[in-house]
């Protein structure tokens, strides 16, 4: 394993950028999470970590990893793959589960079961 | 060949993973991989016979290239939204309804929903075809139908259909 400082300048800028902007929109994602008002709003914060701030997070490890190494390293795509398969599942669990429970308390803001009030009379 | 390989597009996909994951495509390692993307190409037979037909490569490409442009935009969109806050955002539940039917199609749809932040699948009812999403950033109702129903649930159809 070579070290970081053997990279040339040319790689080390787009994967420093790359990594920053990654960081960043995770960071942003986690402030969201923080910051947002309703459960429903904080659903869409760590989406941004696991879309974005995966991709560029992922890109500049593929091209550290690739000019370090003088080969072509491309694994990382499985990480970013399992993880978009895998996040509407946790997301859409959460989601109905808060949904299920606000609807038993009657909570005002949420639509009520499906099927729309204008297409059935009720 | 049909019995050996039942799904020979998840039986290329689980070997080309199994190389990745090796990063190596020595004999020894293709040999297991070629292995394990038999049995799963077998197990997965087992679950549930009727093949996935996919079509229209031109589709899956507008799709693609829809989905990518979309995932950037809305991830500035959100970003923008958690740390400049804006008095006059309002977040929201949209309804739309869709026809898409197809399972596969709607596990798409669903990935394709979720991976874009600013949206968050909530509900899908299969018999009437109604979704509910939350919007983050909702600004009026009949754009994001338009937007889901034109950018998304039209290629979806041309392809799983």
């Amino acid at each position: 394993m070579s070290h970081a400082a053997d990279l040339p300048l040319w790689a080390a800028l787009p994967v420093a950028a790359l990594l920053l902007l990654g960081a960043g929109l995770a960071l942003a994602g986690s402030i969201g999470l923080l910051s947002l008002r309703s459960f429903y709003e904080r659903l869409h914060a760590p989406t941004i970590a696991t879309s974005c701030g995966m991709a560029f997070i992922l890109l500049a490890s593929m091209i550290f990893f690739s000019v370090l190494q003088s080969r072509l390293v491309v694994h990382e795509v499985l990480i970013g793959i399992l993880l978009l398969v895998t996040m509407p599942v946790t997301l859409m669990l959460v989601g109905r589960a808060a949904l299920h429970r606000d609807r038993l308390e009657g909570s005002p803001e949420v639509p009520s079961e499906p099927s729309p009030p204008e297409d059935r009379p009720s | 060949m049909k019995a050996l390989l039942p799904h020979p597009l998840l039986s290329a996909g689980l070997l080309i993973m199994w190389l990745l994951m090796q990063q190596t495509v020595k004999p020894g390692p293709a040999l297991v991989g070629a292995v394990v993307a038999v049995l799963g190409g077998w197990a997965f037979a087992l679950l549930r016979p009727d093949t996935v037909r996919v079509r229209r490569l031109g589709a899956i490409l507008r799709l693609a290239r829809h989905v990518a442009v979309d995932v950037i935009r809305s991830n500035l969109g959100v970003a923008q939204v958690i740390l400049f806050r804006r008095k006059d955002r309002r977040s929201g539940f949209v309804r739309i309804q869709l026809a898409l039917r197809d399972p596969q199609a709607l596990a798409v749809l669903a990935v394709i929903l979720t991976a874009t932040p600013g949206t968050a699948w909530l509900e899908f009812d299969s018999e009437e075809g109604w979704l509910l999403l939350h919007v983050l950033d909702l600004i009026d109702e009949a754009s994001w139908a338009r937007i889901v129903q034109e950018r998304y649930e039209e290629p979806l159809m041309e392809i799983f259909q």
